[in-house]
């Protein structure tokens, strides 16, 4: 008998090209899927021709546009050209690079284009058992699939790139089980959300998660998605989740994943890579789902959230190394120590991101809005997360149910997730976001973010203050 | 890279802890598709009035903090996105050393990759450095890599670990993509062991760029 592994250990283990020794040597890791972006490859590229070197495997990455494209069906190439040169240049430079590599490149306004980790799973290019890098740290969500997957740095893309391997010291593991199941009205967002408030904004550091319990296995893709992307704003690198018969069922059929004899001889495989009874983790917490309730956050990293019913923490009340961080979040928040959460108005609802704009998350969002309207004085923002997505929800006829509510239905990209093109909050200009980070002028100079789950987002865009969907009737 | 021996200076505290990457650069200045104009954008939220005026108050905006090289951090420093952009807009304004209570793992790989170098202090070596910078903003330390060692202020050190691979490259002044080109062979060999998947054929899907 082997000495029972975890699901990290053994795609670990099938990646291994050279082992690390223990005079500090890392380990060289067999990258399976390539994934980048117009925002950090271009100097990857850069760095590559400079030394004359091609890239190795073309056929395993794939190259999308979506952060600082235009989410305004009004805006057109031609225009950005004009509005945002410097950003145009970006696409322009994605697009020679891919042209001149010989990459897949999913380019603006093209069938299958979308916001990275939404294209990847929705095409079935992401699949159990795999290494997947990006330049991007949200990278975790495809660790929802049994797949270890990761963010690195421009000079990172440019190694993969270059050999499609990484050299990287052998991370740790920690176990989140999650038992209980989640009431009404919450959802994979709020779990997640919680397990930072439970571990810390570095709880993961130097880890990868892996997600188990009965809480966790009841999830779909796209709410397992919701976690391991998250993973990031614990500090860990990656998130990871066995594949099953969800998973499976979910790949089967996508336009990436295999098809006949490979297909089933695949699942086979991957039916052996979920971690063995008895395989020990460096660590593990356990959380309770069946207690939670809807999480929002407060403050200006993820961790400082609280369920919606709750009041803003105080400072004093806290440990003495952590008030000052909480005062100055409290500060730039604009936020009172012991006030409602659910007292905040807001002025921006925005329905998107690689955490939240898939379709089950549109769909639970517009099942709450029909019939409703958008409170006065409030703009909410639905960017679905892939052409793909869109074409769905026009066809399911949700974007009606948003555009009907007064909400402004939009293409897809990264948008205010991180407001690099045109769709920022104004300074001061409260949100409540699905998006994941709430940190300091992230969706635009001055923006305030509450993070929270697309049906959070939904009812506190019909009450236009901060509110719990369970108060609010389909 | 430039190889990295000892770097003396003057810390600059910014006592603050999980200082994000978009803290560090924020995304609008992610538009290059080279490395120009990242000084300008450091701290760029923090630097900054709401009136687009710099903060004279701020602390990299001190005189005494003109041509630092060392900056002196909380914990859990370089959180969040996995810009590299984030060291490179310090080297940019000139950092060499960065000496905090922890760093973020995407955020240090980058830094070292880069030759910018990261040390974690003990959380009572932490505060009292942090009391001899507020006392007295000349104070110098010294950080020597090839010893694995600093000296504070007041001529006490500390030793500090550091991932023993980056600190060759870093030593020497040499990037790793060189050690992976070496490994190419068993890259092959992997390849013919672990047949990978294989996406599409190299095409580029035409949309509306043109
Ligand atoms: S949606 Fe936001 S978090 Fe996701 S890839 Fe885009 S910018 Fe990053």
């Amino acid at each position: 008998m082997t000495r029972p592994r975890t699901l990290f250990e053994k795609v670990w283990d099938r990646h291994l090209v050279e082992k690390g020794t223990t005079e500090g040597l890392p380990s060289t890791l067999y990258i399976d899927l390539h994934l980048i972006h117009e925002v950090t490859s271009p100097q990857a590229f850069t760095e590559l021709e400079d030394r004359g070197l091609a890239v190795r495997r073309p056929s395993q990455t794939v190259a999308t546009m979506d952060h600082s494209t235009p989410t305004d069906p009004a805006i057109s190439m031609r225009e950005l050209k004009v509005l945002d040169p410097q950003g145009a240049g970006q696409l322009d430079r994605l697009q020679s690079n891919c042209a001149r590599h010989g990459i897949q490149l999913h380019s603006l306004g093209s069938r299958d284009n979308g916001i990275v980790h939404v294209m990847g799973p929705e095409l079935g290019l992401t699949q159990p058992g795999m290494t997947v890098v990006c330049g991007d740290s949200h990278t975790s969500t495809h660790g929802a699939f049994g797949a270890l997957a990761f963010g690195i740095g421009t000079t990172e893309v440019g190694h993969v790139l270059a050999t499609q391997a990484l050299l990287m010291h052998r991370p740790r593991t920690l176990e989140v089980r999650v038992k209980g199941d989640l009431g009404p009205g919450l959802t994979a967002k709020d779990l997640i959300l919680s397990i930072i408030a439970t571990i810390g904004v570095d709880g993961g550091t130097g880890h990868v998660i892996e997600y188990t319990g009965s809480a966790i296995r009841a999830l779909d893709m796209e709410g397992r998605m919701t976690v391991c992307n998250m993973s990031i704003e614990a500090g860990s690198r990656a998130g990871m989740i066995a594949p099953d018969e969800t998973t499976f069922s979910y790949l089967k059929h996508r336009p990436y994943a295999p098809t006949g004899q490979e297909w089933s001889e695949l699942v086979a495989d991957w039916r052996t890579l979920p971690s063995d009874p008895g395989a020990s983790y460096d660590r593990t917490v356990t959380l309770d789902a069946g207690v939670l309730e809807p999480m929002v956050t407060y403050g200006t990293n993820p961790g400082m959230a609280i369920p919606v019913t709750g009041r803003i923490p105080d400072p004093e009340a806290l440990p003495r190394s952590e008030r000052a961080g909480l005062a100055k979040a409290l500060g730039y928040m604009g936020l009172t120590s012991g006030s409602r959460l659910q007292d905040q108005k807001v002025q921006t609802v925005f329905l998107g991101s690689c955490t939240n704009s898939r379709i089950s998350d549109l769909r639970a969002a517009a099942a709450l809005m029909e019939g409703k309207r958008v409170a006065s004085g409030v703009r909410m923002l639905v960017v679905p997360g892939s052409q793909r997505v869109k074409r769905e929800a026009e066809e399911e006829g949700l974007a009606g149910v948003f555009t009907a509510a007064g909400a402004e239905w939009r293409n897809p990209g990264c948008s205010m997730c991180l407001a690099m093109n045109t769709d920022k909050l104004k300074p001061g200009e409260y949100a409540l976001s699905t998006s994941n980070r709430n940190f300091e002028g992230r969706q635009g100079p001055g923006s305030r973010t509450f993070l929270g789950s697309p049906l959070t987002a939904a009812a506190t865009a019909i009450t236009g203050f901060v509110t719990d969907p369970r108060e609010v009737s389909p | 890279m430039r190889p990295f021996s000892i770097v003396t200076g003057k810390p600059v505290p910014l006592p603050v802890d999980n200082v994000d990457t978009d803290q560090i650069i924020p995304a609008s200045f992610l538009k290059v598709v080279d490395r120009r104009g990242l000084a300008q954008g450091l701290f760029h939220g923090w630097r900054f009035r709401k009136d687009g005026s710099p903060d004279p108050g701020f602390v990299l905006h001190q005189p005494e903090h003109e041509g630092a090289n060392v900056l002196l951090v909380g914990d859990n420093f370089g959180c969040g996105s996995s810009r590299e952009h984030a060291p490179w807009a310090l080297q940019a304004w000139g950092f060499e050393v960065i000496l905090g209570l922890g760093f973020a793992d995407i955020f240090r790989g980058n830094a070292h990759r880069n030759g910018l170098l990261t040390v974690s202090l003990t959380p009572s070596r932490y505060e009292a450095l942090l009391s001899q910078v507020r006392a007295d903003p000349g104070a110098v330390v010294s950080v020597d890599l090839a010893a694995q060692e600093t000296t504070f202020p007041d001529g006490t050190t500390e030793a500090f670990e550091v991932d023993a691979f980056a600190r060759y490259c870093m030593l020497n002044g040499i990037d790793t993509l060189g050690h992976l080109l070496e490994q190419l062979p068993a890259i092959e060999e992997h390849e013919a062991r672990w047949p990978a998947r294989v996406f599409a054929p190299p095409t580029v899907e035409e949309g509306e760029t043109e």
